[in-house]
């Protein structure tokens, strides 16, 4: 099991930074699977995280001058490492103005993945920093716990509003209340709703524009015969919610979300280089 | 005393009193023919900062008569109440024009003057109690390794640790390699944390002067604050240090000012320059050092030994070349001595419970104030008498 990645290009540095930035956002520790052609960063739905799953896909052309990777076995190569990206995200902050930085898996006291930055000084030689980060190896029997998320049967699909005034609005609601409603139809309007037993507050948002679904067998969604003016609504807890919108630190290509009447809210943000899914399930 | 300061010199103060801030809750503030000596230690005892401005860094400055016993007058302030005038370094800059203190011993207050813009004049009264000498005894002259860098350097190099991290243990070899990385104490789990190591080449320093591989860790906090001193003060900083166990000494110095920071360092139980058996528990954080059995000798420490071991020190100290900052002093005869020496008591007791009790530091060795019958009823001992805190872990 080998792997190494270099990064020289300041502008892959700053975006991959923003990237694991985000993750770090939204989970405290995550999978990190390598395959010879992307990096995905996932989190599964295990009732510790509030029944939360994540699945974020990168392309490593895309942020990678050099990138070699060995799994763990000639018909199964990729890697799983267990590890938490605050501390990632703690290496590359430092190092935004690099002239090289390094990612490999070693060997020191455990397995870890080790960032070392090359940074310009004053003095002929460089400055190297390394960073150690203890990564937990996830052997090949569990790698079936770890699939992408099917896209689920929803009811209604939706394109979400700006991102950052829907982040203040539920910023200013998650002083009223844990749970927040999240409802949508057809006709592209949407609504954020509390209610607590003294104030009940609610955010309405029109011409938002539902994303046309095609389903593998190209015949229309069932959602079309849905009437256009019913609301499909899940009431999910509201730091979570926050969690994700709080993480964005660019604005997304596309954002979009679907809604599983009382079960499940399937989140979906594009980047150019980078895809991002987020499951929150209903409450109670 | 009368101290003047004015122009840019507000703010070199404020930043000072910032810095001290880092290290303990009082300012101890002492009037010298030398200069106004502005010092601070930390509850724990290892953690001492000096600055010394010298009078002509002042626009005025009166050292104050001394008091019927040859001794200057010394006091020391609530380092909140003092830090609290200096507060907004940005406002003492754009709105002080001049800042005037003024210690009248008779009054019961320190005053701190100042004079802004627009004819405002803040005065505040602070109070003041009469202490102790407050000195630590060390001697940069003796530590077998040196090193010099510009601030910038420094403040580069400890901006790749996270702001919470305690220890940072600087490494250097005589082939010109230097590192820091963060110090892994023995509660960390080393499987789970994150290490970090910073290295910097020797031509990054003005001056290395290395005589064998060591590592020596102290507290990044305290050392943190007089990093950011010495970045607006541009001066180059000056470190100098030994084996581990021995204090760290960190030096800026100009002809208006000098300061010292003396830092405790954690003690490698199977260091061979260890003199003594009272050993602390240090796991290498990888694998530098072997891990330690502790040995807790804390049975036989008891607050007399510390006492004792405090008279050794002044006894010892006056046969030390003394620093040209810090002049030897006379011990303060009797009356006072009583109070004084229950204040150093109950400053112990005080001591003990302040001191996180996972981090053992060896606690630097303060000259104490003794008549000369006291002070010669003691073995000669070895130089620097390292006091551990009374409460041992296990």
């Amino acid at each position: 099991m080998r792997f190494r990645a270099k990064i020289v290009d300041v502008a892959c540095l700053n975006h991959f930074t923003r990237v694991i930035n985000t993750i770090a956002k939204l989970a405290k520790t995550c999978t990190l699977r390598l395959t010879v052609d992307k990096l995905y960063f996932i989190l599964t739905d295990k009732v510790a995280n509030g029944g939360v799953s994540m699945w974020c896909e990168l392309n490593q052309g895309n942020f990678f001058d050099e990138f070699q990777m060995e799994g763990v076995a000639a018909e199964h190569n990729e890697i799983y490492l267990e590890l938490t990206p605050e501390n990632l995200s703690r290496a590359l902050k430092t190092a935004q103005n690099a002239k090289t930085v390094k990612i490999k898996l070693t060997n020191k006291h455990c397995p870890c993945v080790t960032v070392a930055v090359e940074l310009p000084s004053l003095s002929s030689s460089s400055r190297i920093v390394t960073h150690d980060i203890p990564v937990g190896v996830i052997p090949r029997r569990l790698w079936n716990d770890f699939r992408e998320p099917s896209v689920p049967d929803f009811d209604v699909s939706i394109y979400l509003p700006v991102l950052k005034t829907m982040k203040s609005v539920v910023e200013r609601m998650k002083n009223l209340s844990n749970c927040i409603v999240l409802e949508a139809n057809l006709n592209g309007e949407m609504n954020l709703k509390i209610e607590t037993d003294l104030v009940s507050v609610t955010t309405h948002f029109k011409g938002l524009g539902n994303p046309p679904w095609v389903s593998e067998d190209g015949s229309q969604n069932s959602t079309q015969d849905r009437d256009p003016e019913s609301m499909a609504e899940a009431r999910i807890d509201i730091r979570k919610l926050l969690q994700l919108l709080a993480g964005q630190q660019v604005n997304p290509t596309k954002a979009l979300c679907n809604i599983v009447s009382k079960r499940i809210v399937h989140f979906i943000l594009l980047h150019e280089e980078v895809s991002l899914q987020y499951f929150i399930p209903a409450l109670a | 005393m009368r101290c003047l300061v004015t122009g840019g010199n507000v703010k070199v103060i404020g930043k000072a009193v910032h810095s001290l801030s880092r290290i303990g809750d009082e300012l101890y503030v002492e009037p010298t023919e030398d200069g106004l000596s502005l010092r601070a230690v930390n509850s724990s005892r290892s953690a001492y900062a000096c600055f010394l401005f010298a009078p002509l860094f002042f626009q005025l400055y009166e050292e104050g008569s001394l008091d019927p016993d040859g001794e200057t007058f010394r006091c020391k302030v609530l380092m909140k109440s003092f830090l609290g005038v200096f507060r907004s370094l940005p406002s003492l800059e754009k709105m002080v024009e001049k800042c005037l203190i003024s210690l009248n011993p008779r009054a019961s207050r320190l005053v701190v003057q100042l004079h802004c813009k627009y004819g405002v004049t803040k005065t505040h009264n602070l109070s003041f109690q009469e202490c102790e000498l407050l000195q630590a005894v060390f001697d940069k002259e003796l530590c077998a390794n040196t090193l010099r860098a510009p601030a910038r350097v420094l403040v580069d190099a400890v901006v790749h640790f996270p702001v919470t991290l305690a220890e940072v243990t600087l490494g250097v070899s005589p082939a010109g390699k230097v590192s820091f990385r963060n110090y892994l104490d023995e509660e960390t789990e080393p499987s789970r944390t994150m290490v970090t190591e910073l290295c910097l080449s020797e031509d990054e320093f003005q001056d290395i002067q290395v005589q064998q591989q060591s590592h020596v860790t102290f507290c990044l906090k305290e050392f943190r604050g007089l990093l950011s001193f010495a970045e607006s003060s541009n001066l180059p900083l000056n470190i100098h240090f030994d084996s581990p166990g021995r204090p760290a000494i960190f030096t800026l110095s100009d002809p208006l000012l000098e300061v010292h920071l003396v830092l405790a360092t954690l003690s490698d139980p199977n260091s061979s320059s260890q003199v003594h058996s009272t050993t602390l528990q240090a796991r290498p954080a990888n694998g530098a050092f072997p891990t330690a059995t502790p040995d807790d000798d804390f049975t036989g420490d008891d607050i007399d030994s510390y006492m004792i071991a405090m008279e050794t020190t002044c006894e010892e100290g006056l046969g030390l070349p003394s620093s040209p900052t810090f002049p030897q002093r006379h011990p303060h005869p009797g009356a006072g001595l009583e109070s004084q020496s229950s204040a150093m008591e109950s400053d112990l007791e005080g001591a003990v419970p302040g001191t996180p009790p996972q981090k053992k530091f060896r606690s630097l060795f303060f000259g104490s104030v003794l008549t000369p019958s006291q002070a010669g009823t003691h073995p000669g001992p070895s130089q620097d008498v390292l006091a551990e805190d009374s409460e041992g872990e296990s």
